[in-house]
């Protein structure tokens, strides 16, 4: 596809305007039922596949789809799986996930699938089956409010009250589900309506005069916001989940070359930012890198980028970036200022704003002045890694980052998806898994879904036939909706599951073994069931590693495999993730990040006593002893044929201070150097 | 940052289920509804949210953003430091024994009140007006026994300030 064409489909997509025929399709002006309007509505939308489960309010519309041949439907195992599968189809493509089920349970149960698309916005068109007109509000048998249940939930929601409404209804709800900030849209149609005669005219606009979504950013605030970068000396573009729903990574690029910005990217926004690409730092918040969250609390301008500003990326809001100010572009007003006064805000479709923000710069001959900044930051990163193999591990253990930078290595970076669940395993996948691209790394971050993961894999690999997707997963989230096992298998979905295994709640255990004195109330996983039988029970492949030898291979082995594959990963139970900013603690204190500089070891590692005198060298040179109260890590010394001599014995044995030391204890025995 | 009494006008579709949004929303968010009424406007396919809120200057901004963002909400004004005016409908139903009946009809006509119905032992009073208005008859009545008490809730409109 050249670009043009890519431009016009872009175009077409933002006015919400059918993907389909539209108005165009050989149905337009037949007589038929609500229930045959319903569908050949959704092929004049252009849908391909749709998600669900029937129920005797549905039932007509199942009828319908029997005969449809451009719908094709994958039946889920439960109406929530069908939501999150229609959500990382979504995610996968940009495309509206179309989800039908029924009333009453059926649509209760897609209740926790909405608020994940909510949150995340993505678009989504959930369908529901509601009883005749004439029984609602008598608590009918499968009677449920779901537009009420879904109101805090929904972009837009609508009860059917007539089939007159019925085409302009959808086309309505598939304009507002994909159109400004995207967002599920559920339409509730009492099953009379479905089986009651009308003429299907599809409708090709909109009448919405409400809903006028803004696209083009100010002029004035573009300029400001220029004027803003030309002088910052220490700016970070803070790049979220926008920058992905927009298609705005080439213009990303380009603004960061172009006055030499590093960027930080946010749960939403990983592959947002080529990981490949020198400026780009990678996660940021309460389990992204040291030095990433060192640039945002230490910039003096953040051009957040399609980000909102979530808890789990400032930390304690009143330390957050103390020194900057903040361009906010976002396409939804709402957010801008909700969190963190915006100097400059702009409101606006991001791809637009920051591609005029290049050419503003451009034409101003603007020259980066972050020479140092950026030098600086890649002093930190070089200094402060997420991985450093020299980490003291158990040598028959496999350990869970490892995992993940040789999945991230095997994985063909241009022609692959990660989705993750969510806890430990989904903040080690968005540390380590490299993505070059927009859409290939879908993980529920707003709502943080456990059970999200798996289904959502399995819609992604529908909408992308062709590319690996592999669900990283834990062994209790897996479990929250392992039974669309039966869902991959029965369509034949190659879908990879990677279970992280630690046979417990790993971010919960992790919490409670920081936080609520190792009282590990309700975390323990013991009784797991055995994966490698369940997938066999489902007709996947499956298989077991535990030696860290076999591990890389056994990726490979799953990744080559045909059909659905699961691979059951077992990790040490007491891993935690780091680092780590506690909740409610600013961002720029962080436990257990590595610091290179000491020799590589984990440091500020919680519990180490502050009472203690060699509390601010322990914390300097790694706070070992807290890990191993034997081990009193490598303080002030000299490197003698290699080893490491502590400086009290060195002096005893007359060897002079070798300059090795990251910083100086002014209370050292050792003799400096004469040079020095 | 001070809360502060904010009175919002807000034009909405004429629709089932869209008072509720607006008010879900609200509540949602963290607000109370200190006063709400609904009305057709002077067209039929739109109506009027008068509602006021207690809310500090984020709040107030955080509630007219969100509500924008409601595919039902047409127009949000604030009339609160708008020239605004301001209308409530309040019934009283008073205790009055025969004798009293007098000094209260004259205190109501002092108020721009109107009786509405006359009981054996109670008189029930109409009043419109601003809420200053409607304290100060309300605190005269009180010392006869107010048994009951009806209110529509505030309504406002803009001054003609552009004509």
């Amino acid at each position: 596809m050249n670009e043009s064409s890519k431009e016009i489909k872009r175009t077409a997509a933002l006015m919400g305007a059918p993907r389909g025929l539209g108005s165009h399709t050989a149905k337009q002006g037949q007589t038929m039922l609500g229930a045959e309007a319903v569908i050949a509505s959704l092929e004049a939308e252009g849908v391909d596949v749709l998600f669900g489960y029937p129920g005797g309010q549905a039932i007509r519309l199942y009828d319908a789809l029997y005969s449809s041949t451009q719908l094709h439907h994958i039946l889920a195992r439960h109406e929530q799986g069908a939501v999150h599968m229609a959500d990382g189809y979504a995610r996968a493509t940009g495309r509206p996930g179309v989800v039908i089920v029924t009333s009453g349970p059926g649509a209760t149960n897609t209740v926790t699938g909405i608020a994940t698309a909510c949150m995340d916005s993505v678009p989504l068109v959930v369908i529901t089956g509601q009883v005749p007109r004439g029984a609602i509000g008598t608590d009918s048998f499968q009677e449920s409010d779901i537009v009420g249940i879904t109101m805090p939930v929904v972009k837009h929601s609508f009860l059917l009250k007539s089939t007159d409404d019925l085409c302009s209804t959808i086309r309505d709800a598939f304009h507002i589900a994909v159109t400004g900030r995207p967002g599920p849209v559920l339409i509730d149609i009492p099953s009379d309506l479905l089986g009651a005669k009308m003429v299907f005219e599809y409708p090709d606009e909109v009448n919405l005069p409400s809903y006028k979504p803004t696209y083009k950013g100010n002029a004035k605030q573009i300029r400001a916001a220029a004027e803003a970068i030309k002088e910052a000396g220490r700016p970070v573009l803070y790049a979220g989940g926008g920058v992905i729903i927009s298609d705005a990574q080439e213009e990303l690029i380009q603004l960061a070359e172009l006055m030499q910005i590093p960027v930080v990217t946010t749960l939403m926004g990983k592959g947002g930012m080529p990981a490949s690409h020198a400026l780009n730092l990678g996660a940021v918040g309460m389990h992204g890198s040291k030095y990433a969250n060192l640039a945002l609390t230490q910039s003096d301008l953040i051009i957040a980028a399609g980000a909102r500003f979530s808890d789990r990326v400032t930390g304690k809001l009143s330390e957050f970036a103390p020194n900057a100010k903040v361009i906010h572009i976002d396409i939804d007003p709402a957010e801008i200022g909700k969190i963190r006064e915006a100097q400059i805000p702009i409101v606006g479709d991001l791809k637009g704003v920051l591609g005029s923000l290049v050419d503003v710069l451009q034409k101003d001959d603007a020259q980066p002045r972050t020479q140092a900044w950026v030098s600086q930051l890649m002093e930190w990163k070089e200094r402060f890694p997420l991985y450093h193999r020299s980490l003291e591990e158990n040598p028959n253990t496999i350990v869970p980052e490892l995992v993940m930078q040789e999945l991230s290595d095997q994985l063909d970076p241009e022609n692959s998806i990660v989705v993750t669940e969510v806890g430990q395993h989904q903040m080690w996948a968005t540390q380590f898994i490299n993505r070059e691209k927009p859409r290939t790394f879908l993980s529920s971050g707003g709502l943080g879904t456990m059970g999200f993961g798996f289904p959502a894999a399995i819609g992604a690999a529908i909408a992308r036939p062709g590319t690996q997707v592999v669900c990283i997963a834990g062994d209790g989230s897996f479990q929250m909706n392992s039974q669309e096992m039966a869902t991959a298998a029965i369509n034949g979905v190659p879908v990879k599951v990677l279970i992280l295994d630690n046979r417990c709640l790993g971010m919960v255990h992790q919490w409670q073994k920081l936080f609520y004195e190792e009282r590990y109330s309700n975390t323990l996983l013991d009784d797991n069931p055995d994966f490698v039988k369940l997938a066999d029970a489902y007709s996947w492949q499956g298989e077991r590693v535990s030696d860290p030898a076999e591990m890389p291979a056994a990726i490979k082995r799953m990744l080559e495999a045909d059909g659905p594959y699961l691979l059951d990963v077992m990790i040490e139970r007491d891993q935690n993730v780091y680092p780590m900013v506690p909740g409610g603690r600013a961002l720029d204190d962080i436990l257990g990040a590595i610091d290179v500089a000491v020799g590589a070891v984990r440091t500020e590692m919680p519990g180490a006593p502050a009472s203690s005198p060699c509390a601010a060298l322990d914390a300097q040179f790694g706070g070992r002893w807290e890990v191993n109260p034997q081990d009193k890590g490598q303080r002030t010394g000299v490197l003698v044929d290699g080893r490491w001599i502590p400086a009290a014995e060195a002096a005893a044995m007359g060897v002079a201070c070798d300059n090795s030391c990251w910083q100086c204890d002014p209370e050292c025995p050792l003799t400096a150097k004469e040079d020095n | 940052m001070e809360a502060q009494r904010h009175i919002l006008s807000v034009t909405v579709e004429n629709k089932s289920g869209v008072l509720s949004r607006v008010t879900g929303l609200i509540s949602r968010r963290g607000f109370n509804i200190e006063s709400l009424s609904v009305g057709l406007t002077e067209d039929p396919t739109m109506s009027r949210i008068t509602a006021i809120v207690d809310a500090d200057d984020m709040g107030y901004e955080q509630i007219t953003k969100q509500l924008h963002k409601l595919i039902s909400v047409y127009k949000i004004s604030d009339l609160t430091n708008d020239a605004a005016i301001e209308r409530e409908l309040v019934l009283y139903k008073v205790s009055a024994a025969p004798e009293k009946r007098g000094e209260i009809i004259e205190l109501s006509n002092i108020f721009r009140a109107s009786i509405v119905d006359v009981g054996k032992h109670s008189l029930t009073i109409a009043a419109t007006g601003t809420e200053e208005k409607l304290k100060g008859l309300e605190d005269l009545l009180r010392a006869y026994g107010i048994k009951e008490t009806v209110r529509t809730g505030k309504i406002a409109m803009s001054r003609n300030t552009k004509d």
